[in-house]
């Protein structure tokens, strides 16, 4: 039951409506109507929202406006801070961030024979990965192919996406399932051992493998426990606050701050994987997140500071369903997979207003419509809201459905006295994901040489959208790659003899040339939640 | 004027909005936190928290970021604890009753009190998890532990000593690898891409010009 009585009330006439809802194959959106649909409604056509940059290598282009503060932001330290001369760590592949991309690269690292080390200024899991609920994508079914997916994935970014980028997400996607799988992970499966798949927005085929709702909880805890088992250095609650080059402009490690005791300390490398995630915590446009704590773009701007290009960092995605109601889980994800097992998007007045798996954009824009122009949401005390009909997967899948495929969502709810069984749920978009990134080749590596970057800190996988499940892949495809390549590299590589940190000066200088220099301390590496008074 | 209710951080007493989480109560106090804070959305494992209603004697246990504040709650976080994780070649081991005995053997000296499973932020049945490790029955032992965060509560009240998290851990990698079904359909087609049999398919959608490949996307069959 909803505390508030309201609520209680208005969900009667969901309930009523429910049998004929769960009959009704709501039509999809034509491509004009979506792209009308975005255009007026998707916060990234919001202009007023970004700024255009004026200095580094992507001056001229526009960002979100807190990105671009930090982009422009001043640095944490000074070359005069550290001694570059005595490093305090030593290593081939130095891995910034401990998701999933950082630790399958690091596995990857460390198979292939060279020294790797992952920095993370939390703990190893402390990331979006962890987070991922709903499921991850491969074409492994007889009725599907990596082309298929290829076609999905590439239309569903909206034909931005770089191609040699989807031919490696897709024709990888299958053997990062089967690596996952003989790690141990736990797909839901048949009996037989058929894998159990569903759709997600903007999926043709039904190809998202799960793991119930805790997907990427399950991956992410058996990367870690093998990173341990493999004896690799995992120095946590240590930031990198700026990248070592050496003297030729090639990455050569970090400069690296311990969290809790400021303490600075520098780590130097053959190559550096940025593997940092995304920018969830930056809360652009005001907007709760879904992400996890450090989710803060720091990655972004380590790269961007030593001349690392972004690609497509205009580009947001609004989870269609974060949590519009109670306030304790303002903003938390309600997974997509809710709505591929069933549950439909409806409005105050009980009508089902659109397909429930569009693609990502165009369903938090349609939720948007309906709140705005429409005003056919439900008032809450944080904003609008529509309901979620999650009764209707039971109705229609049977009893016991909700907490065997979706446990997280009921504990989740149940721990507010709302049973999604019995009642719908309010939802409203989150900020969920940064489609784009530090541009990368089809090797992972960026802009700087023997710098690579993967997972939600890369650009140009999933153009200017990305599908439910391409992330959770993107993260381990592209973590294993760049792991292998970056090892690759880092053993034709001598260890870096000069190392410099003069890009900082450098870029200090752009920024005053411009007329910008500011006293924002960038990177941000935690939002600032406490309450000063 | 917001209803407030008083909360002991560590002892020290705040007056915080009610309604708000353990977390946010922290935040609002003026906490910056660093430790004790990950996802902020229950699946992390980071903010492991106990507390005691004043004037109450039971000691419960909750991830600071899924719990409201109450009145005359004292809290204690408990961002850290040292579980013994045991090193082990996954490759190598195997899945029988032996291998938990080699890595685990403090599981068989569990004496039954069950404060494992009342601490649980997760309200998993731990005690029963770990008695299905200490029969070798993996299959069960994931199941019954696969919503557990890794917290570490259950481990912080054990008085043998267990680290039930890396226990569950070591069963479902266990199960996962060894005893769930192999997939058919997966192995075929890593294989069919191992022999190229998608190359040129997907080689010329990447050459296509725009026009056409927006085409094929906005006229594909959806699977129903």
């Amino acid at each position: 039951m909803y505390k508030i009585e309201k609520f209680n009330e208005l969900a009667k006439i969901v309930a009523e409506k429910r049998a004929a809802n769960a009959d009704l194959e709501p039509r999809r959106m034509t491509a004009e109507e979506k792209d009308n649909l975005l255009a007026t409604f998707h916060p990234d056509y919001k202009q007023e929202e970004f700024t255009v940059l004026s200095a580094g290598v992507n001056k001229g282009d526009k960002v979100p406006t807190q990105l671009a503060e930090l982009l422009q932001g001043k640095s944490r330290i000074s070359a005069a801070d550290v001694d570059l001369n005595a490093p305090d760590y030593d290593t081939d592949v130095l891995i910034i961030g401990g998701g999933g991309a950082g630790a399958s690269a690091a596995i990857e690292a460390d198979e292939a024979g060279v020294k790797a080390m992952i920095v993370t200024k939390l703990r190893i899991g402390d990331a979006n990965t962890m987070m991922a609920e709903g499921g991850i994508q491969a074409a492994d079914k007889p009725n599907d192919s990596p082309a298929i997916h290829y076609i999905d994935a590439f239309g569903g970014g909206h034909f931005a996406a770089k191609p040699e980028l989807v031919k490696n997400l897709v024709t990888k996607a299958p053997e990062a399932i089967q690596w996952l799988n003989k790690l141990g992970v736990e797909f839901d499966k048949e009996a037989d051992g058929t894998m159990v798949t569903t759709h997600g927005g903007g999926t043709s085929r039904k190809r998202m493998h799960a793991a119930k709702d805790y997907t990427g909880a399950e991956i992410m805890r058996t990367l870690r426990d093998e990173v341990l088992n493999r004896g690799i250095p995992v120095i946590d609650f240590t930031a990198a606050v700026e990248i070592i080059l050496d003297e030729n402009g090639k990455a050569a490690g970090a400069v690296l701050m311990n969290m809790e005791t400021k303490e600075l300390l520098v780590a130097r490398a053959k190559t550096v994987i940025i593997a940092t995630g995304g920018a969830g915590r930056l809360h652009y446009q005001g907007f709760p997140t879904s992400n996890h704590y450090g989710a803060t773009a720091d990655g972004l701007i380590l790269g961007y500071r030593v001349g690392a290009r972004l690609l497509y960092a205009d580009t947001l995605q609004y989870h269609p369903t974060g949590t519009g109601y109670p306030e304790q889980i303002f903003g938390a994800l309600v997974t997509e997979k809710v709505r591929s097992l069933g549950a439909k998007l409806v409005n105050i007045d009980g009508e089902v207003f659109m397909h429930p798996l569009e693609t990502r954009d165009v369903t938090a824009a349609s939720i948007i419509r309906e709140c705005q122009e429409r005003d056919k949401g439900i008032e809450t005390s944080l904003g609008k809201a529509v309901w979620l009909d999650t009764p209707m997967i039971e109705y229609k899948h049977g009893e016991g459905t909700i907490e065997k495929r979706i446990p997280a969502m009921m504990r989740m709810f149940g721990k507010y006295g709302i049973d999604i069984r019995k009642e719908p749920i309010l939802v409203y978009p989150t900020l969920h994901y940064q489609n784009g990134g530090l541009n990368i080749s089809a090797d992972c590596s960026t802009d700087v040489e023997n710098l690579y970057a993967a997972g939600e800190a890369a650009g140009g996988i999933h153009g200017r959208n990305r599908l439910m499940g391409n992330s959770l892949l993107d993260v381990i495809v592209f973590g294993r790659d760049a792991g292998k390549n970056a090892a690759a590299k880092a053993k034709e590589t001598a260890v870096p003899e000069k190392l410099t940190l003069e890009h900082i000066e450098k870029f200090s200088k752009e920024l005053e040339n411009a007329g910008i220099a500011s006293e924002t301390a960038s990177p941000m590496l935690l939002p600032k939640y406490a309450r000063k008074s | 004027m917001e209803n407030m209710v008083n909360v002991y951080l560590f002892g020290k007493k705040y007056a915080v909005p009610e309604g708000l989480t353990i977390m946010t109560a922290m935040e609002y106090a003026g906490y910056d936190l660093v430790r004790g804070c990950g996802c902020r959305n229950g699946f992390c494992g980071a903010c492991a928290t106990i507390y005691r209603i004043h004037g109450k004697q039971e000691l419960h246990a909750c991830l600071a970021c899924q719990t409201e504040v109450q009145e005359g709650m004292y809290v204690a976080t408990l961002p850290f604890f040292p579980l013994v994780k045991q090193i082990y070649n996954i490759e190598e081991i195997k899945p029988t009753e032996q291998i938990m005995m080699q890595l685990y053997p403090e599981i068989y000296a569990c004496i039954g009190c069950n404060a494992c499973t009342k601490a649980c932020t997760q309200e998993l049945n731990v005690m029963q998890y770990i008695a299905y490790a200490q029969r070798g029955e993996y299959e069960k032992c994931a199941e019954e532990s696969f919503d557990c965060v890794m917290c570490g509560v259950c481990s912080s009240r054990c008085p043998a000593g267990i680290s039930h998290p890396q226990v569950a851990m070591l069963a479902r990698r266990l199960n996962g690898k060894y005893l769930a079904p192999d997939c058919g359909h997966l192995e075929d087609r890593v294989k069919e891409i191992k022999d190229g049999t998608f190359e040129e398919l997907i080689e010329n959608l990447m050459q296509k010009p725009i026009d056409e490949i927006k085409e094929l996307y906005n006229t594909r069959e959806i699977e129903k």
